[in-house]
């Protein structure tokens, strides 16, 4: 088994790159946009504990601005006013959303590590309660009577309802995988929930699922808790936040759109992603997926909308783009009147609605308005600053800086490198476009140039990828650095950008990542089924009593805390489409969250990777189990 | 190969209870006692039953197909699991679910609600699919963790999907989404072939078709297992002494009394957790022994769905409804303590004799037959 740090290679090639950041950092000086504070003048070796703002909300009577930082977990109370700092609230670990009751007197922080809310009193400004709740809550909103609360858990693709008074769950209702954003119609009787990763594919399709990503909107009936709708986003892979106007007329949602289905390497002939927004309600009759991108202009990863309250503006923050669109409502409806759709592909479209583009800080999320609607709040998650938009100028007025580390950490630099688009052609994309939240897509994509539909490979979860190299499914890529750099500037960006320290930052921060807990096993012990499950991985000898070739069982290939021997082999998965070669053994950590499965995704369950994808015995011998035993290895594995 | 026995045989009952009434063996059973040519209305000594209207839904007014196997309503929505699809109607039409809509086969064998989230799980020839705000998702042998494809039965309750299957029991935590499998290796099911699931908080109870009743306890875990005391022998040796038949077909549970309601192709049970009530042709009201679904109203009350039309026992007396055997046309018998059977005037029955499935909307009823679904709408007594 290989420990972490004793391999004398490894430990001399983590020295050399730090030895390299560290001499460089000096000299480094990141170049920050207009509204980016938190830079300093190099780049700090050392684990710095940044803010991170990702949502903003305005106090009921509005004195009071909620900043959700996920990077310091607190929720930071600020003077409406001055911007100035009341108090810091301490939450659960990593919060992503965060929402009001009605009567503004609870404030409710969704913890998407720790499973938690934590329930805090807004006139005391403290944690009042911590209830638990279910994997990787995202954001929370309260039924107008204040019977409900209504809980979008991340993992388990779910919005859970809890009675509101006492955060007891009374059920969950199935929504998108990945189910992340919730908005309450103005009335409060529907919930618009969104969700970050594709829908699995319904059918198996002969070439593995190579089908168009489809998402949707779970409509949800709040007085009933029930689902009612699901409104479709066809092709659209991942979408985020969606703002209602007053009226309740008008819906936009931020969504990407994939374009995994043709080679990568057509990036610079309209883009691997269209990112945009897709209209709905009464104004617009059937839902328009509007285009954002404009040559050379793209808005890379739409996520944060809210619509102005006169209806007149829509206003979109881009995070690999770190900017702001400006819709011009009127101009787009009357666009999708004399113009017929479909628009994606169309990147001259938005010249006819896009007002502005307005250039914010690192990885831009959260916005809202000020009370009297003349300010636009932006919060850039990694500068730690929130932009003032002057919404009758499009310009920032105020660069609201949160307290904290004023240094540039190489982390920090390295996560701003994962986050930002401005490295591939046109600043289309950036690795967060496959890595949801520096995670993975739940898609499957043609990267090479060897013509269409030949080998397609199923995207892998980053999380904990430190030491699991070689990378790439053929093994071709003997490191990070190579992974992430060459090999990634020559098939991804299409272009050549990264200088050595960029590229030394952002490895850095890949191999920083840590694995989310782990939901199936949550006090580290395992359950009769899952122990059964083990002992499958880890048998020796079949049912019949013959032995397995050690080459043919689970742990042998799957070995080591991450599952992975590192080493290449032949399973029988392999298409005519693929190109000749053993493939990498993919590590096994968190898998459980990472359908579809195998090189190029043709499993969509854990399950299918045996019950079709294994008729010879090469992917492990488990054609002499019963279902019940291949169930319960399916359950261990739910462990890594 | 048990499994693809059981599927065989499966299909062969399918195709068996589409085939047309005249097909059908007959036994040999009748009346008890000669009916009387005469209405409740006009003799007070009949007993009151329910008397329906009878409104038949066939593919002439929007079924996907004739052959119903089971259905379910849902406040003013009612689903019906046909041959070709799963249709549900709502504000007076019919709306279908396909293979195209994700549907895990055409053939829908049975459906279940879940009362809290609103989603409608349905079993099919091909897999469970769970039907959620339009949206279908489909589990199947090959995909999760189910065990055979062929659903027979389905229940909900609380975070729990309980399903019948060819090929054992299985139940799907919604919370985990984790399958537990139950068959011959963790209980005492000899025969794998699961009929009919009817699951509460407290205890879950299976159809085993071959291998009597099965009950789950939900607080100790604990499996038991309800037999014929004549073991395979069709001949009633002892009644009342256990359960009527090992081929149970269908069951019925009503937590509230302890009530169990079974059916089996060769008579039904009632047991309370302690004493058995059996029922056949030759000493109830039941016009066929031979039945596919039961449904327990309580400790007393149950509907009947056999091969020679739809029964109901009221804990004294029992109602027959469905065209004549013999002329076709519609008929409605009712059966006192004594035996009497008194045939009522009507002027609709539901739309075949061979009954496989029923559900009560408020004081309606509708029953799911081989050729047709129909409404029956209550009729005022007179």
């Amino acid at each position: 088994m290989r420990q972490r740090g004793r391999n004398p290679a490894r430990a001399r090639t983590a020295a050399m790159l730090g030895a390299v950041a560290l001499a460089l950092a000096s000299a480094m000086q990141w170049q920050a946009g207009p509204a980016r504070a938190a830079t300093g003048t190099g780049r700090a070796p050392e684990v710095l504990t940044y803010a991170s703002p990702v949502e903003l909300l305005f106090s009921r009577d509005g004195k009071q601005l909620y900043v959700l930082c996920q990077g310091s977990d607190e929720v930071r109370v600020l003077d409406a006013n001055t911007y100035r700092p009341i108090r810091n609230i301490p939450v659960g670990h990593v919060p992503r959303g965060f929402s009001l009751s009605p009567d503004g007197a609870r404030l409710f922080v969704a913890n998407s590590w720790d499973d938690t809310l934590s329930v805090i009193d807004t006139a005391s400004l403290g944690v009042a309660a911590t209830w638990p709740v279910g994997f990787e809550p995202s954001s929370v909103a309260e039924d107008r009577t204040g019977t409900h609360l209504f809980v979008a858990n991340r993992i388990s693709n779910e919005v859970a309802v809890l009675n509101a008074l006492t955060g007891a769950e009374e059920k969950r209702l199935a929504c998108g995988r990945g189910a992340s954003y919730m908005t309450p119609s103005p009335d409060g009787s529907r919930l618009y929930v969104t969700h970050v990763y594709p829908n699995p594919a319904r059918q198996p399709t002969p070439g593995g699922n190579r089908v168009p990503p489809h998402s949707e909107i779970t409509v949800i009936d709040t007085a009933r808790a029930v689902v009612v709708d699901r409104m479709p986003l066809d092709r659209i892979a991942h979408a985020f936040h969606t703002a209602l106007s007053p009226d309740g007329r008008l819906g936009a949602t931020a969504g990407l759109h994939p374009r995994n289905l043709v080679p990568l390497a057509h990036l610079e002939h309209g883009g691997a992603f269209a990112d945009t927004i897709t209209l709905f309600g009464a104004d617009v009759g059937k839902p328009v997926e509007l285009p954002l991108d404009e040559l050379e202009r793209y808005a890379s990863r739409p996520f944060g909308v809210a619509i102005a309250p006169d209806k007149s503006r829509i206003y979109v923050t881009c995070e690999g783009s770190e900017s702001l669109v400006v819709i011009d409502v009127a101009h787009a409806l009357r666009f999708i009147r004399t113009h017929n759709g479909p628009y994606v592909q169309d990147l001259s479209a938005s010249a006819h609605y896009v007002a502005a583009r307005v250039g914010v800080g690192h990885d831009p999320r959260g916005v809202t308005f000020t009370r009297d609607g003349r300010l636009l709040l932006v919060a850039n998650r990694l500068d730690d600053t929130i932009s003032a938009i002057d919404t009758r100028t499009n310009k920032i007025v105020k660069a609201i800086e949160l307290a904290g580390p004023k240094q540039l950490s190489v982390l920090r630099h390295g996560e701003q490198t994962f986050y930002t688009s401005r490295y591939s052609f046109q600043g289309q994309i950036g690795c967060a476009n496959c890595h949801i939240d520096s995670t993975f897509d739940g898609l499957t994509w043609d990267l090479e140039p060897d013509g269409f539909g030949r080998d397609i490979v199923d995207n892998r979860l980053i999380e904990d990828v430190k030491d699991t190299e070689p990378y790439k499914w053929n093994g071709g890529n003997p490191n990070l650095p190579t992974e992430c750099g060459p090999r990634t500037e020559k098939y991804f960006w299409r272009s050549e950008n990264y200088d050595d320290l960029t590229l030394t930052d952002l490895v850095t921060y890949i191999r920083s990542l840590p694995s989310r807990p782990n939901r199936w096993r949550p006090h580290g012990e395992l359950a009769p089924a899952q122990e059964r499950g083990k002992a499958l991985f880890e048998r020796a000898t079949d049912k019949f009593g013959k032995p397995i070739p050690e080459g043919n069982r689970c742990s042998y290939c799957h070995s080591g805390p991450k599952g992975t021997s590192q080493k290449s082999f032949d399973v029988g998965t392999k298409k005519p489409t693929d190109n000749p070669g053993p493939l990498d053994t993919p590590q096994l950590v968190n898998v459980a969250l990472t359908a579809p499965y195998l090189h190029d995704g043709s499993a969509r369950s854990l399950e299918e990777i045996w019950t079709i994808f294994n008729p010879e015995d090469k992917h492990g011998r488990t054609n002499d189990l019963t279902k019940d035993e291949l169930n319960d290895l399916i359950v261990y594995l739910r462990t890594r | 190969m048990k499994t693809v026995n059981a599927i065989a045989l499966a299909m062969a009952l399918l195709a068996w209870a589409s085939a047309p009434a005249a097909a059908q063996p007959r036994s040999a059973v009748k009346p008890a006692v000669m009916k009387a040519a005469s209405s409740t209305s006009q003799n007070p000594a009949v007993p009151r039953m329910p008397r329906f209207r009878f409104e038949n839904f066939t593919t002439a007014n929007g079924l996907p197909d004739n052959h119903v196997f089971t259905v379910l309503v849902d406040g003013d929505r009612v689903w019906a699991g046909t041959g070709n699809g799963l249709a549900v109607y709502e504000n007076h039409a019919w709306k279908t679910y396909t293979t195209a809509d994700g549907l895990a086969h055409r053939a829908v064998l049975s459906l279940a609600l879940d009362k809290r989230t609103g989603d409608v799980w349905a079993g099919t020839m091909g897999g469970l699919s769970r039907i959620s705000g339009g949206r279908i998702d489909t589990f199947t042998q090959l995909n999760s963790g189910l065990s055979n494809d062929v659903v027979y039965g389905v229940s909900v309750e609380g975070e729990n999907v309980w399903v019948a299957t060819a090929a054992g029991a299985c139940r799907l935590d919604l919370r985990t989404n984790e399958w537990s499998l139950y068959n011959e290796r963790n209980t005492p099911m000899v025969e794998i072939w699961a009929y009919g699931v009817s699951a509460t908080p407290g205890k879950v109870y299976f159809a085993v078709w071959g291998s009597g009743l099965l009950e789950y306890d939900q607080k100790t875990g604990r499996w038991d297992k309800y037999e014929d005391p004549d073991g395979e022998n069709e001949m009633v040796l002892f009644k009342d002494q256990g359960l009527i038949h090992e081929i149970v077909t269908s069951v019925s549970y009503i937590e509230a009394g302890n009530i169990v309601w079974a059916a089996t192709y060769f008579g039904d049970s009632r047991y309370d957790g302690r004493y058995w009530h059996n029922f056949l042709t030759k000493d109830s009201g039941l016009p066929s022994n031979f039945t596919n679904t039961i449904k327990g109203v309580d400790a007393n009350r149950a509907w009947f769905g056999t091969d020679k039309g739809l029964a109901y026992y009221d804990g004294t007396n029992w109602a027959v409804y469905r065209p004549s055997l013999t002329t076709g046309k519609p008929e409605m018998t009712v059966r006192d303590a004594q035996g009497n059977v008194t045939e009522v005037a009507v002027t609709t029955a539901p739309a075949h004799n061979y009954i496989l499935g029923v559900d009560f909307q408020g004081s309606d009823i509708w029953v799911a037959t081989a050729s047709g679904l129909s409404h029956g709408i209550l009729q005022p007594s007179r």
